[in-house]
C-alpha cells in the first residue's frame, strides 16, 4: 500500500494528480519552499520586491461616492488593481520566480487567459534574468492581440495554443505538457491556487498578502473588522488572497464570484460551484465543470481570466464547509458594473473584478450603513476596453 | 498469475496501443482484431479525455476524432465486451483518472472485469494518490499498471515493488509521440527496477522503428507502440486495417 498523504489536502480536495514524469520535480519544488519560505534572505529579497518594485501596500480605499449611491454599508476597495503590471498576479509571480532562481531554475513557463498572470511572469522574468515561454489559448490571443505583444516586448515568447477549445485550461495542459519535457532547467509558475499540491498552497501563501495587508489597514481605518470580504472567483488566486488571513475570523462573510457567463442555466457559464461536480483535473481533487461522462466541459465568460472550468481546490473546501459562499454573476451584470464603478469612482477595473463590484452591487444597499464591505480589485480593466466597446456594438479602431 | 503477466511467459511481448472510437468503435474493434493477428501480445485501448495531458499531438487528435464521433465510457464497455467474444487477448484500458473518478472507482474497475478487461494505465494519478483505487482493482483482479519515468530516480523502489502486471517504463521526457532518438539510458533503469521486482518491464514513449522494438526489446522484457499505429489511423481511417496488420509485422518480424 502506498504512504498515507495527508499533506495538500482540503478536506476531500486537492492532492497531487499528475504524471510519474513530474513527480520528482514536485518533490523538489515542495522541499525547496519549505526551505526558502521561512528562508530569512529570501524573505526579505521578496519583501523589498514587494514594495519597491510591486508597489505594495495596495491601498485600502473608501469609495465614498458608491458608498452614498448605493445607500447601505461602507464600501471599500483593495487595490491590487495599482500594483505593478496592473493585477494581483504580481505577487504570487515574484514568489514564484524567486523561488525558481533559489532552485537554480533558468526558464519559467506560464499559462495565461486576461494575460494579468502572463504579463506578470514576462515582468518578473525580465527582471530577475530569466528566460520566459508563455501558453495562450489561440482564441484569447485574438480576443487580446495587443496584450500578446506586451509579453513579447518583455522578452517573453508567446505560444498560442491550438488544442480543445483553445482558452485557459488548454494554456494550462500545454503548459503542462511543456513542462514534462523541460523540468531540468524549468519552473512552471502556475498563475492560481489550484494544480497539483504544493502549488495550491503557494500561489495561496503568496497572494496573502492582500489580506494581510487589508486586515490591518481595515483595523486602522474603522477599528473594527469588516461584515463581509468579496473576490472573483476563476481559479480563485485574487479570492483566496483576499480570504485567507479573514477566514479565522468568523464574524467577517466571505463571498467568492464566480462567471456565470450567460447564465447559469444556459450551456455558456463557467461557474464551477454552481454548475460543477467533484472530479480530478489539472492535478487536483476539486469541482469542475464536466459531462455526464467525465470529459471536462467547455466553458464560456466574457472575462478570459474566469474562464475556466474549475476552482481552486481550497475553495473547494471553504464551499463545502460553508465558510464562504460563491455566487453567480452573469457577463451582463459585470459589463453594468464596470461602467458603473468607471462613472462613479473613475476606477477601470478589470472585468474579472467588475464580477465581484457587480455582487457587491446587489448586496451592498441591503446592508447597514455600519457594516463594511471589503471587496477586492484584482486588477485594472484598460485590457478590458475594447471588449466591452464590441459587447456595447460600439466599432474601435485603434 | 494474471492473464497480462502471462504473456510475458517466455516472450518479449509487443503491447499496441490505439484510441478507442477513432473513427469509429467498430472499427477499433476490427482494429485490435486485426492487431493480435499481426503479433501484438496485449493491447492498450485508450479512452478518449477532452484533456490528455500526457499525450503529444497525435494521440491528442485522436481523442478529439472519437469525442466527436460520440465515442462514451458506456459505449466502449459494450465494444469490449463484444471483443471477448472473439478474443482472448489481454486488454488494458488506458485512461485519465476523471472517467475512473466519474463512474465510480468500484463500479468502474467492476465493469472492467465483467466486460473482460485485465488491467488499467492511469496516467494522471500516481503512486501516491493510487490508494483511492487499488483496493478496487485488487478485488476486481485487475493490473494496475504503474509508470515509472527517467525522472523517477529514487521513486523506482516502491514503484516497482507495487508494480502488477508490467511496469510501463516511459522512455524519454514529455509527452507521448514518435521520436527518432531516444536519449534515456534506459539500460540502467531497467537494471534498477530488475533490483526490485520480477514483474515485467516494457518501454514506450517514442518507439515506431523495427531497430527501436529489437534494441528495447533485447534490454527489457517488451514495448509499447502507440503513437505510430494511431498516425495509421489517422491517416488511413476505415482502410487502416491492413496498413496496422502489415505495420505491426513489420515491428514483431512476424511476417
Amino acid at each position: 500500500m502506498s504512504e498515507s498523504n495527508q499533506e495538500g489536502r482540503y478536506g476531500i480536495h486537492g492532492g497531487c494528480y499528475i504524471p510519474e514524469t513530474l513527480m520528482t520535480e514536485i518533490e523538489k519544488l515542495k522541499e525547496s519552499y519549505a526551505h526558502y519560505k521561512d528562508d530569512p534572505e529570501f524573505c526579505a529579497e521578496l519583501d523589498r520586491l514587494m514594495r519597491e518594485y510591486a508597489g505594495r501596500p495596495s491601498l485600502l480605499y473608501f469609495a465614498k461616492k458608491m458608498t452614498e449611491d448605493l445607500g447601505g454599508a461602507k464600501i471599500y476597495f483593495k487595490r491590487e488593481d495599482l500594483n505593478h503590471t496592473g493585477s494581483h498576479k504580481i505577487n504570487n509571480v515574484l514568489g514564484q520566480a524567486l523561488l525558481a532562481k533559489k532552485m537554480g531554475k533558468t526558464r519559467i513557463i506560464a499559462e495565461t487567459g486576461a494575460v494579468q498572470h502572463g504579463v506578470a511572469t514576462a515582468t518578473a522574468a525580465a527582471l530577475l534574468g530569466l528566460e520566459c515561454e508563455i501558453f495562450m489559448g489561440k482564441e484569447d490571443t485574438i480576443r487580446q492581440a495587443l496584450n500578446v505583444y506586451r509579453m513579447e516586448l518583455l522578452g517573453a515568447k508567446v505560444h498560442p495554443v491550438e488544442s480543445g477549445t483553445m482558452t485557459l485550461k488548454d494554456a494550462v495542459n500545454e503548459c503542462m505538457r511543456e513542462w514534462t519535457k523541460r523540468v531540468d532547467d524549468t519552473l512552471y509558475v502556475l498563475g492560481s491556487v489550484m494544480g497539483p499540491h504544493p502549488f495550491p498552497m503557494i500561489v495561496r501563501d503568496f497572494q496573502s498578502v492582500i489580506s494581510k495587508e487589508a486586515r490591518a489597514q481595515i483595523l486602522e481605518a474603522e477599528g473594527k473588522l469588516p461584515d463581509v470580504v468579496m473576490a472573483c472567483v476563476g481559479g480563485g488566486s485574487n479570492s483566496m488572497g483576499m480570504f485567507y488571513e479573514f477566514i479565522k475570523d468568523e464574524g467577517v462573510k466571505l463571498i467568492g464570484c464566480e462567471a456565470a457567463g450567460k447564465g447559469i442555466d444556459s450551456n455558456e457559464t463557467a461557474a464551477t460551484i454552481a454548475v460543477g461536480r467533484e472530479g480530478i483535473f489539472h492535478g487536483m481533487k476539486s469541482y469542475f465543470c464536466q459531462d455526464e461522462y467525465g470529459q471536462i466541459a467547455p466553458v464560456y465568460s466574457i472575462s478570459a481570466g474566469l474562464d475556466y472550468p474549475g476552482i481552486g481546490p481550497e475553495h473547494a473546501y471553504l464551499h463545502d464547509t460553508g465558510r464562504a459562499e460563491y455566487v453567480p454573476v452573469t457577463d451582463d451584470e459585470a459589463v453594468n458594473a464596470f461602467e458603473y464603478i468607471a462613472r462613479t469612482e473613475g476606477i477601470i477595473a478589470a472585468i474579472e473584478s467588475s464580477h465581484a463590484v457587480a455582487h457587491m452591487m446587489k448586496i451592498a444597499p441591503k446592508m447597514r450603513k455600519d457594516q463594511i464591505i471589503i471587496c477586492c480589485l484584482s486588477g485594472r480593466g484598460d485590457k478590458d476596453v475594447a471588449a466591452i466597446a464590441r459587447y456595447r456594438g460600439i466599432q474601435l479602431s485603434e | 498469475m494474471s492473464k497480462i503477466r502471462e504473456a510475458f511467459n517466455n516472450k518479449k511481448c509487443f503491447i499496441g496501443f490505439l484510441t478507442a472510437g477513432d473513427p469509429s468503435l467498430d472499427k477499433t474493434k476490427e482494429f485490435i482484431l486485426a492487431m493480435e493477428k499481426a503479433g501484438a501480445d496485449i493491447i492498450e485501448i485508450g479512452i478518449p479525455f477532452s484533456d490528455p495531458i500526457a499525450e503529444g499531438p497525435v494521440i491528442q487528435a485522436a481523442n478529439v476524432r472519437a469525442l466527436k464521433n460520440g465515442c462514451t465510457l458506456t459505449k466502449i464497455f459494450t465494444m469490449v465486451e463484444e471483443l471477448r467474444k472473439e478474443t482472448q487477448v489481454p486488454l488494458v484500458f488506458l485512461t485519465y483518472a476523471n472517467p475512473v473518478f466519474n463512474y465510480g472507482y468500484d463500479a468502474f474497475c467492476k465493469k472492467c472485469q465483467e466486460v473482460g478487461v485485465n488491467g488499467m494505465i492511469i496516467p494522471d494519478l500516481p503512486y501516491e494518490e493510487s490508494d483511492e483505487i487499488i483496493e478496487f482493482t485488487k478485488k476486481y483482479n485487475l493490473d494496475l499498471i504503474r509508470l515509472i519515468a527517467p525522472t523517477s530516480e529514487e521513486r523506482i523502489v516502491k514503484l516497482a515493488k507495487d508494480a502488477t502486471g508490467y511496469i510501463y517504463l516511459v522512455s524519454s521526457m514529455g509527452v507521448t509521440g514518435m521520436r527518432n532518438n531516444i536519449k534515456t539510458e534506459v539500460d540502467g533503469i531497467v537494471e534498477r527496477i530488475r533490483q526490485c521486482t520480477d514483474t515485467p518491464v516494457a518501454v514506450g514513449f517514442g518507439i515506431h522503428t523495427r531497430e527501436q522494438v529489437e534494441k528495447y526489446c533485447r534490454i527489457a522484457d517488451g514495448v509499447i507502440v502507440g503513437s505510430a499505429i494511431v498516425n495509421i489511423i489517422a491517416e488511413n481511417g476505415e482502410d487502416a486495417t491492413p496498413k496496422i496488420s502489415e505495420f505491426i509485422r513489420e515491428m514483431t518480424g512476424k511476417s
